[in-house]
């Protein structure tokens, strides 16, 4: 029953997406929301990510879009006063801060209470000791493990557990002097070691189960203690890998019902001690060669694999858990998929889902590629079919690496040899190692051996190399293509195979009647009738999509994966789209393979089809579905690219048509629009090679910006100053195989704006100009961004304004179309334009009020602006600062630069808001986790270019209350200056140096600007891998340093406000 | 579908089997085994008796059957299934695509031997993995001369099924004479399942436990049933089906268990008599399943055949007493009728998704039964407290409820 004294909700989001904290949050977060909505409960939110969904007012009824930290949540209870808090929706960040509320007595001051979770399983669930206490009180077996202080215990204990263990010393810097130790001469060696490196002379000792099985549990379980299983799930990769790095499969697929239930069972029993009321996540190891296992991790909440779960299962676990909290029964919780059962059902599936995680190496090239228990994904795809080959390829389909096969080109120029060496590491290309090395006869064993991954995996990945290897032989008889098309090969590796053109192997296929089938994801293997528009592809399966409809249909192509450059944003204006598409009453159906997002939950569009983004499987759906068109301005790059191949299908794309999209992006054609706008750009060329690079550098003289066209988020973008600098970068730039050509411009230092805006064809409307505080070459992905503009004057704003409109028409713009310029001087000149939607649209959205998606969806299905109500132009400024700022997430990844450059580096955003400009900016760092604490330790160290800028900017702050460090170099220079800085050694310098200092702690901002280059090894790269491993701020953008630095000065943390955008 | 010309084969209705696993018209079918030999993976049918075929590979030991078409959506457990005597007579369908995984292991057999009339499933793993793994899947349905489809298109005869009711089917090879087929369909009918799957002899599980003493009568037991009970230190015996309550009552049992077990509960006449003995000595009594019906009709109560039945490991059970619901083990085709049921039996455990019953406690008498299968094998182990609720009722003389 509900528990009508619930009448007031707060909800905590998780905040910035992070690697290991991402999408998943918003799906969850929205789908509970509205959850709670339907039980007429009214909700507050607080989240500080703007890119999200949860975050729009029609999700909350009170938005505050507010750093995530205890002071802030404080002022917005003191404010709405609600009733309970929901803190199980926003990640290990929600647990945490109802964890501090509830401990710092804020809870009880206001008289609100947990739901869902209590403080106390919160603790229990969270605290090493508390956990592994409650495990051992109700029987469930953890990994053996002991913190120890001399070598002698280590080797006690070790020898009590059995060998090998593993040494993790306590307080290093990435888990430095640790190691897995096979016997006691090893242990000896380690455990000295990492004693003598930690800090604090401890290490753990734990028992080694890597290469054991890992497998996860979703749980429910309500307030009457009722308790379900949603899903299990395998990891292709056994323990060691982080299950957010691992390939995993669901359901399970090597375990007997007997290992099955019994994992079961203790997943069960688990979530009842805890005595959680909503959902839950176990994670098991499990002893390939018997039953034994051990409990990894329990989360106590929503997570990734609950959102993977979810949509694996058609379970809508955060909808459940909502319901729960508010006191209903899952046997009272009616399943909105088949509607004839209830949420106590346990799902079964008729498939197999499979999903790779999504890894950004592709941009911090200097990272280290090994995979442990450091998640170091963004993202993931997840893929459905029946067969688990299938579903594996189509999931490698989705990732948009340009995999077709798993027969990785330079993969395969390895010899056997290589391959042995190569299959000992754990890193994102496992899978390909593996697969090259089956396809090369490295018997199955001997790989299992190495790798541990488990038999029936390698042996189905032979299938697919066994299928490769027949197809290169020329076999292609009817049998065997009905049976490649069944296990996942795409129509173009076929061809490749075969050695025929695309176009024959359809042919063949059309003659055999070789089509795919879509069938549906019901929660119950077809046992009960669903209604559920939820599809995915098969081949030799009875279709059961019905294409009819009385509504014009339209396709709107998702995002897929989230990552680096393409993140949450595009969701939020794929969902948005099809929101508008459905109230003007068209048929909404959606593409995407991200099981993370809001897109891809079953009620959003009126049909979802969970498939790769590729041309092929987008091809299919178009042959069954037929829609009255397409739409790909929302699903960033991905859509973008899909373009060619719909307009070839015959499928109308609405909205700015496929020409105009390839005039924006063609380099020439660009060119000529820009001469006939009358619009100026950085000078620039297009070159394919590395001579044409330099030739072009020298014409245009140093610094030059170097990119490749046609991609997202500056993927490949540097700034180069040398000719060593354009052999690196075109080096790196051509790893790739580039389709299009390269662009080499001459760098322009000015400020950067950006312009988001909606076109009719005839009219435009600009919901806001945003500025950007850190000057150019710095992506605008990663910059300080402002709404409104602070330093143009109006002649500028004008200009801008004119640019835009004459921009919009030239390309005959319908839709969105994002600008950025550089204005240097009060002159502007254009960087780029993209004719689609662009990461700031949800932001200015939300801080405007303007609904820039709907408008634009409606803009392109034939609406005029100036009958939407908002007007033209550029539209009237809301009365608030709204300042964005990006959120990295480089502890995690080990070997990353943090260096900001024109390369997009960070993961996700915060925003702050507030009429207060100053108060609008310190909140958006708070929000990033970075803050000035009163007396802090400032050090600086900034390269010999930008001393004389830093001494500049400390001249303002003499009297401030900074305790400022220098490294010799540059306190010389502040000290000619006049400026007074204690002295601190540079890494290379003799101990005291700043590493001493960091650990010190106490050190609030490190101000460190970037020699440049991708050179690991120099000591700036040093200091910024450490300073973020110990957890401090550095800033590497001079202006942005200054910014947060001039704004804490002039506002008192006391003094800040909290703000309900949903009534702006 | 393609409809290619296949030899002509014999036919061979599902009969019952002898108690060495081997069927008596197997060395018949030998023939046909050596003729196909390798040929035998090639196209074959399954044709129902709506008219619809299904087009699949042929495995296993592949001939023709015809039998009673069922579908299970457990994700783990063929095992247990294909061992389970409950599903004597019946073809099951697998409605999760890749069966065979983990090969077979022998210690996780309900009983001696693979049951089923055939085995339908999309996909057949040919390389199983497991620790416990002694051999492939197809290879046990051979040694049990099971006939096997596979590369079906499970999820459309489920549909089917789910539509249509339960229905009859055969498996062949050759579909050209569709009216003969369809006579034999029609023709087709099971009796005396039970005692075909019944123990012909006692057998004790829990030697010289010292706890209670329960007489466990075979139906078609699943073995877990006995393990489950002696794990509990209870000296369990089973009796064959035939076994009079007079015989169980000299017996001098603690308690009595009615076990699971095939086919349509109203065709078990004389065991129904037998029931209603034990019913009115008041033995405390627990009954599962076909026991479950069993009590209902000895009491005067009734059954009747469900559309497409519960068989599956996912069905959730609502305790009324308790207001709980736990994930249940299932398989059933036919149902007790709740308005049929004497005056002093209660309904305490029902179905969730569609409400019919679960469970019943007769009120005066140390006795429960429930529909489900407490001793999972395969399936959740969330209702195995019932056994420790039973062996209490022993204790106590009376149901704590």
């Amino acid at each position: 029953m509900i528990d009508k004294s619930i009448k007031k909700v707060l909800v905590i989001g998780s905040g910035p997406i992070i690697i290991g904290q991402a999408a998943e949050f918003d799906y969850a977060g929205t789908q509970a929301c509205r959850s709670l909505h339907e039980e007429g409960c009214e909700v507050v939110l607080v989240n500080s990510n703007p890119a999200t969904i949860m975050t729009d007012k029609d999700i909350a009824d009170k938005v505050y879009i507010e750093p995530l930290n205890v002071p802030t949540l404080t002022k917005v209870i003191e404010k709405e006063r609600p009733d309970s808090i929901l803190p199980t929706l926003g990640g290990q960040t929600g647990l945490n801060l109802a964890m501090e509320l509830e401990e710092k007595g804020i809870l009880k001051q206001y008289n609100v209470r947990l739901i869902g979770i209590s403080a106390r399983a919160i603790r229990m669930a969270e605290d090493r000791q508390e956990f592994k206490d409650t495990m051992e009180r109700i029987g469930e077996p953890c990994v053996d493990s002991l913190v120890v202080h001399d070598v002698q215990s280590a080797i006690d204990f070790a020898d009590k557990i059995g060998y090998p263990v593993i040494v993790r010393p306590a307080y290093t810097l990435g888990g430095t002097g640790g190691g897995i130790a096979y016997d006691r001469e090893q242990l000896h060696e380690i455990a000295s070691n990492g004693i003598r490196l930690s800090r604090v002379d401890e290490v753990l000792i734990e028992r080694c189960i890597s290469g054991w099985k890992e497998i996860e549990y979703e749980v429910m379980r309500d307030s009457k203690g009722n308790c379900i299983t949603v899903c299990n799930m395998e990891n292709f990769d056994p323990v060691g890998v982080h299950t957010g790095d691992s390939i995993v499969v669901a359901p399970s697929q090597t375990l007997t019902d007997k290992d099955y239930q019994m994992l079961r069972s203790s997943a069960l029993n688990i979530i009842s001690a805890l005595g959680i009321q909503g959902g839950c996540n176990v994670q098991f190891a499990l002893n390939p060669d018997s039953f034994e296992y051990a409990v990894i991790e329990v989360n106590p909440r929503v997570s990734r694999s609950s959102a993977l779960a979810s949509k694996a299962t058609g379970y809508p676990i955060a909808r459940v858990a909502a319901k729960i909290a508010l006191g209903m029964g899952l046997d009272e919780i009616p399943n909105a998929v088949t509607g004839k059962t209830f949420a106590s059902f346990e799902p079964a599936l008729d498939y197999c889902v499979v999903k790779i995680p999504k890894w950004p190496f592709d941009k911090f090239v200097t990272a280290k590629r090994t995979l442990g228990t450091q998640m170091k994904a963004t993202g993931e795809v997840m893929a459905i079919s029946r067969s688990f080959e299938c579903a594996l390829q189509k999931a490698v389909h989705s990732l948009e690496e340009n995999r077709t096969t798993l027969l990785n080109k330079d993969i395969m120029k390895l010899d056997v040899e290589q391959l042995r060496e190569k299959l000992h590491n754990v890193d994102d290309e496992r899978l390909y190692t593996v697969s090259v090395s089956i396809f090369k006869g490295i018997p199955l064993e001997e790989i299992h051996e190495i790798t541990k991954i488990d038999m029936w995996f390698l042996n189905r990945i032979k299938n697919i190399t066994d299928m490769e290897k027949k197809l290169r032989g020329g076999v292609c008889d009817e049998d065997t293509l009905r049976e490649a098309k069944r296990i996942g090969f795409t129509d173009d590796v076929i061809a490749t195979d075969l050695g025929i053109a695309q176009s024959a192997v359809f042919n063949m296929r059309r003659m055999w009647n070789i089509i795919p089938a879509f069938s549906v994801v019901d929660t119950c293997a077809a046992e009960f009738a669903a209604q559920t528009p939820y599809y995915y592809s098969d081949y030799c399966v009875e279709n059961e999509v019905d294409p009819a409809t009385t509504k014009k249909k339209v396709l709107v192509l998702g995002s897929g994966p989230i990552r680096i450059g393409q993140g949450i944003e595009f969701d939020y204006c794929s969902v948005h789209s099809v929101w508008a598409l459905k109230k003007l009453g068209y048929e909404t159906i959606i593409v995407n393979n991200n099981p993370e997002t809001v897109s891809t939950d079953f009620d959003v569009a009126d049909k979802l089809y969970f498939e790769p983004l590729t041309p092929e499987y987008v091809a299919n759906i178009v042959a069954l579905e037929k829609p009255d068109g397409a739409i790909v301005q929302f699903g960033g790059q991905t859509a973008i690219k899909l373009t060619k191949s719909l307009h070839d299908l015959g499928v109308h794309i609405f909205g700015t048509d496929a020409d105009h999209v390839d005039a924006a992006e063609d380099r020439e054609r660009f060119d000529e629009i820009l001469e006939a706008c009358d619009i100026a750009r950085p000078k620039g060329h297009t070159i394919f090679t590395e001579e044409e690079a330099l030739a072009a550098a020298h014409e245009l003289g140093y610094p030059v910006l170097v990119r490749p066209s046609y991609v997202l988020g500056g993927q490949g973008m540097q700034i180069a100053v040398s000719d060593d600098d354009i052999r690196e970068f075109m080096g790196i730039i051509t790893r790739t195989v580039q389709e299009h050509p390269v662009l080499v411009d001459k760098y322009i230092m000015g400020t950067e704006v950006e312009v988001d805006a909606i076109c009719d064809g005839t009219d435009i409307l600009i919901p806001g100009i945003m500025q950007h505080i850190d000057r150019t070459g710095i992506h605008s992905g990663d910059s300080i961004s402002v709404y409104p503009s602070i330093t143009l004057s109006d002649k500028v704003v004008e200009n801008l304004i004119d640019y835009t409109r004459r921009l919009a028409s030239a390309l005959e713009v319908v839709g969105m179309m994002n600008i950025q310029f550089i204005v240097l001087n009060e002159e502007i000149y254009i960087i780029e334009v993209n004719p689609r939607s662009s990461r700031t649209v949800p932001y200015i959205s939300k801080v405007t009020g303007v609904p820039a998606i709907a408008l634009a969806t409606r803009a392109m299905m034939g609406e005029k602006i100036r009958d939407m109500g908002y007007g033209t132009g550029l539209y009237k400024q809301s009365g608030y600062y709204a300042i964005k700022m990006p959120v990295f997430s480089f502890e995690k990844i080990l070997g990353a630069d943090p260096s900001l450059g024109p390369e997009m580096k960070s993961t996700g955003e915060a925003l702050g808001i507030s009429k207060n400009y100053d108060e609008a900016l310190l909140k958006a760092f708070d929000g990033a986790g970075i803050s000035l604490k009163k007396n802090g330790k400032i050090i600086v160290t900034v390269c010999d270019k930008d001393k004389a800028e830093v001494c500049e900017m400390f001249k303002k702050f003499q009297d401030d209350p900074f305790d400022l460090y220098a490294t010799p170099g540059t306190r010389k220079a502040l000290a000619e200056a006049g400026i007074e800085a204690k002295p601190v050694n540079k890494i290379s310098g003799e101990s005291p140096n700043i590493i001493d200092m960091l650990h010190e702690g106490g050190v609030s901002l490190i101000i460190n600007t970037p020699t440049h280059g991708r050179v690991e090894s120099r000591d700036g790269f040093k200091l910024r891998r450490i300073s973020v491993e110990a957890g401090t701020s550095c800033i590497t953008s001079l202006d942005a340093a200054r910014v947060l630095m001039e704004s804490a000065r002039r506002v008192r943390e006391d003094q800040i406000s909290v703000t309900d955008i949903a009534t702006l | 579908m393609r409809l290619p010309a296949a030899p002509d084969v014999r036919t061979t209705a599902c009969v019952s089997m002898d108690r060495t696993g081997s069927r008596p018209e197997a060395s018949a079918m030998n023939y046909y085994n050596r003729k196909a030999g390798k040929e035998m993976s090639k196209t074959s049918y399954l044709y129902l008796e709506d008219g619809s075929v299904y087009e699949g590979e042929a495995r296993g030991d592949f001939r023709q059957m015809v039998c009673e078409i069922v579908f299970n959506t457990s994700m783990t457990g063929y095992l247990e299934i294909l061992t389970d005597p409950s599903y004597a007579g019946q073809g099951v369908v697998m409605t999760y695509p890749m069966i065979g995984n983990y090969g077979v292991e022998r210690e996780d057999y309900e009983s001696i031997r693979f049951q089923p009339c055939a085995f339908i499933m999309h996909e057949l793993c040919d390389k199983p993995s497991n620790f416990r793994c002694e051999a492939t899947l197809e290879e046990v349905l051979k040694e049990f001369h099971i006939p096997c489809l596979t590369g079906v298109d499970t999820r459309s005869i489920v549909k089917r099924l789910r539509e249509e009711g339960a229905m009859r089917g055969v498996l062949t090879d050759d579909i050209s004479d569709k009216d003969a087929l369809m006579k034999m369909i029609k023709d087709f009918k099971q009796e005396k399942l039970v005692e075909s799957v019944s123990r012909t002899e006692k057998e004790v599980f829990g030697a010289g436990n010292t706890g209670a003493k329960i007489a466990l009568l075979d139906y078609g037991v699943k073995t877990n049933i006995a393990r489950s009970l002696a794990n509990r230190g209870c000296e369990v015996t089973v009796f064959p089906c035939g076994t009079t309550a007079q015989e169980i009552i000299n017996f001098k049992p603690d308690g009595v268990m009615l076990s699971n077990g095939p086919g349509d509960p109203q065709d078990c006449r004389s065991i129904i008599a037998e029931v209603k003995k034990l019913y009115d000595y008041a033995m405390p009594t627990f009954a599962i399943c076909l026991g479950h019906q069993l009590m209902a009709l000895a009491t005067g109560g009734d059954t009747e055949k469900m559309k497409y039945g519960h068989r599956g490991a996912n069905h959730p059970v609502k305790f009324l007493h308790e207001d709980k619901t736990y994930i249940s083990s299932q398989n059933h085709g036919y149902m007790v009728k709740a308005d049929s049921l004497p005056a002093n039996a209660e309904v305490n455990c029902i179905n969730v998704n569609d409400k019919t019953v679960e469970g019943v406690i007769y009120h005066g008498k140390p006795i429960f039964t429930v529909q489900f299968h407490p001793e999972a094998s395969p399936g959740p182990h969330d209702t195995a407290f019932l056994f420790d609720k039973f062996i209490k009722m022993i204790k106590e003389g009376k149901l704590d409820d």
